[in-house]
């Protein structure tokens, strides 16, 4: 199951699923690599629709969290199971207790939305960053299907 | 008549001249202010030797121990060995390191007067070897650089970094600490990120210190080797998904003369150990 990008078309067209399979794929040739969030796509400090059809996997989102490349989300934040973790940020056990899973989203996505000056990474933004290397370049950290399992897992932290 | 004109005209000259300081004041203020504002103030400066392990600080601390005297035995063989078209050392000229380059690292980097461009220690070192010396220069990174620059570095021990940051430094130093705060990379982080908002705390394992640049080079247990100032600052941008830039390259020049700027009385202790 290759993680999709998201898109315009992807989203308008996902109450149909195997239509939707046909659109991605379409979108997938047209559209550039990068998918950010779409103002319309946020209501106040949440992202209430998921980022794509398939529903979040908690067990690969925890792996994510755990990574060393990429989310690698423990060297700031400490979580439950994880032994070792850094400590620039606020820990994330009871964090989906707090927070509901559109407002989880919208934190993992985009942090910068609900906090202007954060210095956590927004994970599925490709635009207005300066200096990023020419292998990152247009791409988010993470795919949507990525945010899905990551924001699947927190809610698992009641 | 007359007279209240020429007053009134005076006043309008006053006036338009008060204007023109109201204007200019506030600009050179807010200037002054945000480009030579110490974030972390003198007094609480340290080295990265501070946010190491005791075991890190025992080897730095030992030179019998310390890896990194390695590279400044193989500096003191090159400052005495001849090299070059007229066959001179760097001791022909400068004699004994212990008393002509002790304090000489820490003014760096710094305006050289005959070619008018920012150089650091590595460059200047270069600039001699390749323009006095006529031998060819040290390759940027290179086990005889690090070993040279090593072995210098060592003879500003003790001594307060102090740089000048006046006449022709200063675009570099607006450009460096411009750099310095401006947040870059698809992790999008400025350098104050780490080494001025969150210096003390853990990113995952490792402490982040005030990313102070006194000790450099320095021997890393991760790297198991030498590497230079400009080495360490590509780690950081790998980190955070930054465009890489060359070591010596005139962006981490300018860099590195704000940090110099910024560690302002911090003591030289090259050669440093680090995790
Ligand atoms: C470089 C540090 C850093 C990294 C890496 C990081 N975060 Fe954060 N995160 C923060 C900080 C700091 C906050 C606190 C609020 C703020 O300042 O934005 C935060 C807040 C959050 C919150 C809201 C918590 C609450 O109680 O309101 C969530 C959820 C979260 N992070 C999840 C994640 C996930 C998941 C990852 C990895 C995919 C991650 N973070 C990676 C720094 C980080
Ligand atoms: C995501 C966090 C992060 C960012 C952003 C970052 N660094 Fe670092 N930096 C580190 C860590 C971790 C170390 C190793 C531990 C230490 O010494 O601080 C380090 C080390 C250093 C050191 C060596 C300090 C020593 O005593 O050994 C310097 C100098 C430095 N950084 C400067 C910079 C500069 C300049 C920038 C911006 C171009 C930058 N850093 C960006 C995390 C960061």
């Amino acid at each position: 199951m290759a993680p999709r990008p998201f898109s315009r078309l992807h989203r308008t067209a996902c109450a149909r699923p195997a239509f939707a399979r046909l659109l991605a794929t379409l979108a997938l040739a047209a559209l550039p690599a990068h998918a950010d969030l779409l103002p319309a796509q946020i209501s106040a400090d949440s992202v209430p629709r998921p980022l794509t059809a398939t529903p979040g996997d908690a067990a690969h989102g925890r792996a994510l969290l755990l990574a060393r490349e990429n989310a690698n989300c423990i060297l700031c934040h400490a979580i439950p199971e994880a032994r070792f973790s850094g400590n620039l940020a606020p820990p994330l056990d009871g964090v989906g207790a707090r927070l509901s899973a559109a407002q989880l989203r919208l934190r993992v996505a985009d942090n910068r939305q609900v906090h202007p000056s954060t210095i956590m990474p927004s994970y599925f933004r490709s635009e207005g960053l300066t200096g990023v290397a020419a292998q990152y370049r247009g791409k988010t950290v993470l795919t949507a299907q990525e945010v899905e399992d990551v924001v699947a897992y927190l809610q698992t932290l009641k | 008549m007359a007279r209240g004109a020429a007053v009134s005209l005076a006043v309008a000259r006053i006036g338009a001249a008060l204007l023109a300081v109201a204007c200019a004041v506030p600009a050179t203020l807010a200037y002054a202010q945000s480009s030579t504002t110490r974030v972390i103030p003198l007094d609480q400066l340290k080295s990265g030797l501070a946010y190491t392990g005791e075991d890190v600080r025992a080897l730095q601390a030992d030179d019998f121990a310390n890896p990194g005297m390695l590279w400044v035995e193989r500096g003191e063989k090159i400052w005495n060995t001849p090299a070059g078209a007229d066959g001179k050392s760097c001791a022909s000229c400068h004699g004994d390191a212990k008393s002509s380059m002790k304090g000489v690292a820490a003014r760096y980097p710094a305006i050289d007067a005959k070619s008018k461009q920012l150089l650091n220690i590595e460059a200047r070192i270069n600039a001699s070897r390749s323009g006095d010396q006529k031998a060819p220069a040290f390759a940027p990174e290179s086990e005889d650089m690090l070993a040279i620059t090593a072995y210098v570095n060592m003879q500003s021990r003790g001594v307060p970094v102090g740089v000048s940051i006046d006449g022709a430094a200063r675009e570099h130093f607006e450009r460096g600490r411009a750099f310095y705060y401006t947040r870059r990379g698809q992790m999008n982080m400025s350098c104050a990120t780490c080494h001025e908002q969150n210096f003390g705390k853990r990113l995952f394992a490792e402490t982040i210190s005030q990313g102070q640049p006194n000790d450099f080079p320095i021997y890393r247990l991760e790297w198991q080797t030498m590497g230079s100032l400009h080495r360490r600052l590509r780690a950081c941008l790998y980190g955070v998904r930054a465009e890489l830039l060359p070591v010596g390259s005139p962006e981490l020049l300018d860099v590195e003369l704000f940090l110099a700027w910024r560690a302002q009385g911090l003591k030289g202790e090259a050669p440093a150990v680090r995790r």
